[in-house]
């Protein structure tokens, strides 16, 4: 088996308040290969943007990550001193954000924001820097590049806004590409060129992709392995297909039969009852358990350690080998 | 661009002719002019001819006519006390005023705007409180205070700096500077302080928070995800954001120093326009008042106006109408 571009094992992320110390993140571990596209699903509040920043190093105080190894090519990233992980983010590791409308400086050209991560990351020229940008943004398909350049921002829309922010998380070649709700903030129509911009540039360039988003159908459609988060820990994870056809863990069978289809428009959509806990007030044993219909005695005293189920890795008691129940 | 420059610039007419009416105003309603200037036992015929050589008799619209045309030429009448003109006494003690308060404001940006910075990076650093401290103090204490305290300290105390005028000073033309002089920039030290001090503080003030604010936006975090240097990114990109509303701010604060530098020189004796505009008040000297009145209108229009020119060309949102279409 080759190595992993991202090996995340065991994470932790605390937030340190006045109160209490909160636990965001809480025992993660995933593997991203290669030209593979993970994605990570979850409601508001499972971690998911968490995990994305602390894989490139921008959990800012009072977070800090608590536990866990984070290796990007087999070498360790987590607690890298500042200037290091820095070298690290957007030269090996490229972040696109949410918002493309305020990811942008607004007073610089689009061409200088551009020339000046390159020439941060490599010893390219100026002019070399500003050949590049041009053949970046002809890649992620900007009309007339060489006049767009000279842009500011505000003369862009949404969706080509969003496409200037991928050329500037790929400018230098990174090995991993974190898209943190890339297309939430988009049109719908818009938001299928990005998925798919996206999706070929980590097939062209062989980059591995964290997709964080909670848009079912964008999981579906774009990525070779899916995580479903919940409470700051990893349910079930495992091959697309797998996960959305035949979801193991309750709260991912509740995640999948919440998509709406056309097809099936005489069933009423599957509602998960109640809501996720607030991190202050996680129950013990499953996080998942006040909601979950099948739980039992033991979900509420421990907690569930994931169990390898073919391909599929789920974290929860009903799978566990010794008293097999039917899911 | 050239359409919103226009409108400004409309706008800045009428205000200065506003202003223009207000300052006539001031001759109508501030006594008789005629009473400051002549003696006791003036006869009736004498007061009648100085009536009538001043113009005073004519139609009030005459005189706000003549007096209108003058300013637009910067004729400003003649001094009651000096029997000068007005206008060569102004320009006589502009250079004072206009070196005082360019000083003053230079020390406010400079000295602000790296005291904002700093304290908005290193936020729990002693040395931010500090400057937190001293801006409080320079907040809420009084100029004149201000002014009293340090000629006590710097120049009755340690006999450092003189505590009053301008110290020797180069003619340039018809400006007159004491910035080539080694005496002229210790007279300049404790004014251009004084006078600077609260612009000092609010600029400090006002960078911090914008600075602040701007740490916190999407594109500063975007900026750091890009593995720009720590550098780049907090006088860059952070900085740069920063000096959009500061700019308006100094701009503006630049014509209150004007205007406010009649305490500062008075306290240090400063031979600029606005101790000549305190003796005016003093001797009921009208067409120095006036002048004055129109003056410094004209310096905070001016200012404004180009205060909003310049935000066009840091902010390109701001710059064209016709780019956005594209």
């Amino acid at each position: 088996m080759t190595q992993p571009v991202l090996s995340v094992r065991n994470l932790e992320v605390e937030f340190v308040t006045r109160r209490a110390t909160l636990r965001a993140i809480n025992g993660v571990s995933f593997e991203i290969a290669k030209g593979e596209v993970l994605g990570v699903v979850g409601e508001s509040g499972a971690g998911k943007s968490v995990t994305g920043l602390a894989v490139i190093g921008l959990i800012d105080p009072p977070g800090r990550i608590s536990g866990g190894e984070i290796e990007l090519s087999g070498t360790r990233i987590d607690h890298l001193p500042p200037e290091e992980i820095r070298r690290v983010r957007g030269k090996r590791i490229g972040m696109i954000f949410q918002d493309p409308l305020t990811s942008l400086n607004p007073l610089y050209r689009i061409g200088d924001q551009i020339i000046e991560t390159i020439r941060t990351h490599t010893d390219l020229s100026e002019s070399a820097a500003r050949r590049r940008a041009i053949d970046l943004l002809a890649e992620v398909g900007i009309p007339a590049p060489e006049k767009r350049i000279d842009g500011y921002p505000h003369e862009f829309s949404g969706g080509m806004r969003q496409r200037v922010v991928i050329a500037l998380a790929i400018c230098a070649e990174p090995e991993l590409i974190i898209a943190d709700e890339p297309t939430t903030a988009l049109d719908v129509s818009v938001q299928a060129q990005i998925i798919a911009l996206i999706k070929r540039l980590g097939r062209d360039h062989g980059t591995a992709v964290m997709l964080v988003t909670h848009d079912m159908g964008v999981i579906a459609e774009t990525c070779d392995r899916v995580a479903v988060m919940y409470s700051g820990r990893i349910a079930e994870i495992g091959p697309v297909q797998e996960v959305v056809r035949n979801p193991l863990h309750p709260y991912a069978k509740g995640l999948m039969g919440a998509i709406p289809t056309l097809a099936g428009e005489d069933k009423r959509l599957v509602q998960i009852p109640g809501a996720m806990p607030r991190l202050s007030a996680i129950p013990p044993g499953c996080p998942f358990n006040p909601r979950c219909a099948f739980a039992f005695d033991r979900c509420c005293i421990e907690r569930p350690e994931p169990i390898r189920q073919g391909t599929q890795s789920v974290a929860c008691h009903l799978f566990e080998p010794a008293k097999e129940t039917a899911a | 661009m050239l359409a919103f420059t226009l409108r400004r610039f409309l706008q800045a007419i009428g205000v200065m002719l506003a202003v223009g009416i207000i300052a006539f105003a001031m001759f109508r309603f501030a006594g008789d002019p005629v009473n400051q200037i002549v003696s006791i036992d003036t006869s009736a015929a004498e007061r009648a001819s100085i009536r009538q050589s001043l113009g005073l008799d004519d139609p009030v619209l005459v005189q706000f006519g003549r007096y209108f045309i003058n300013a637009l030429q910067f004729k400003f009448g003649v001094s009651y006390q000096f029997r000068l003109p007005v206008s060569s006494l102004l320009a006589e003690r502009m250079p004072a005023t206009l070196e005082l308060a360019i000083v003053a404001t230079i020390f406010a940006m400079v000295a602000g705007i790296l005291m904002g910075v700093y304290s908005a990076l290193r936020r729990d650093t002693i040395l931010a409180r500090l400057f937190q401290a001293i801006s409080l103090i320079g907040i809420s204490l009084p100029t004149f205070l201000i002014g009293i305290l340090l000629i006590y300290l710097f120049a009755v105390t340690l006999g450092w700096l003189p505590s009053f005028g301008r110290g020797d000073v180069v003619k340039l033309g018809w400006w007159s500077t004491g910035l080539l002089t080694v005496s002229g920039w210790k007279a300049i030290i404790m004014p251009a302080i004084t006078l600077g001090l609260f612009q000092m503080t609010l600029i400090m003030r006002l960078v911090r928070a914008e600075m602040l604010e701007v740490l916190r936006t999407d594109y500063i975090r975007f900026a750091r995800a890009r593995g720009l240097t720590t550098r780049a990114i907090h006088f860059g990109h952070a900085l740069k954001n920063t000096l959009v509303p500061v700019i308006t701010v100094a701009g503006l604060q630049f014509g209150s120093v004007i205007a406010f530098s009649i305490i500062t020189e008075t306290v240090f004796q400063w031979p600029g326009m606005g101790l000549l505009f305190v003796q005016a008040v003093q001797n009921v000297d009208i067409p120095i008042m006036a002048a004055y009145l129109l003056m410094v209108s004209l310096i905070f229009v001016t200012i404004n106006l180009v205060v909003d020119i310049l935000y066009t060309v840091v902010d390109p949102r701001l710059r064209s109408t016709v780019g956005r279409a594209a």
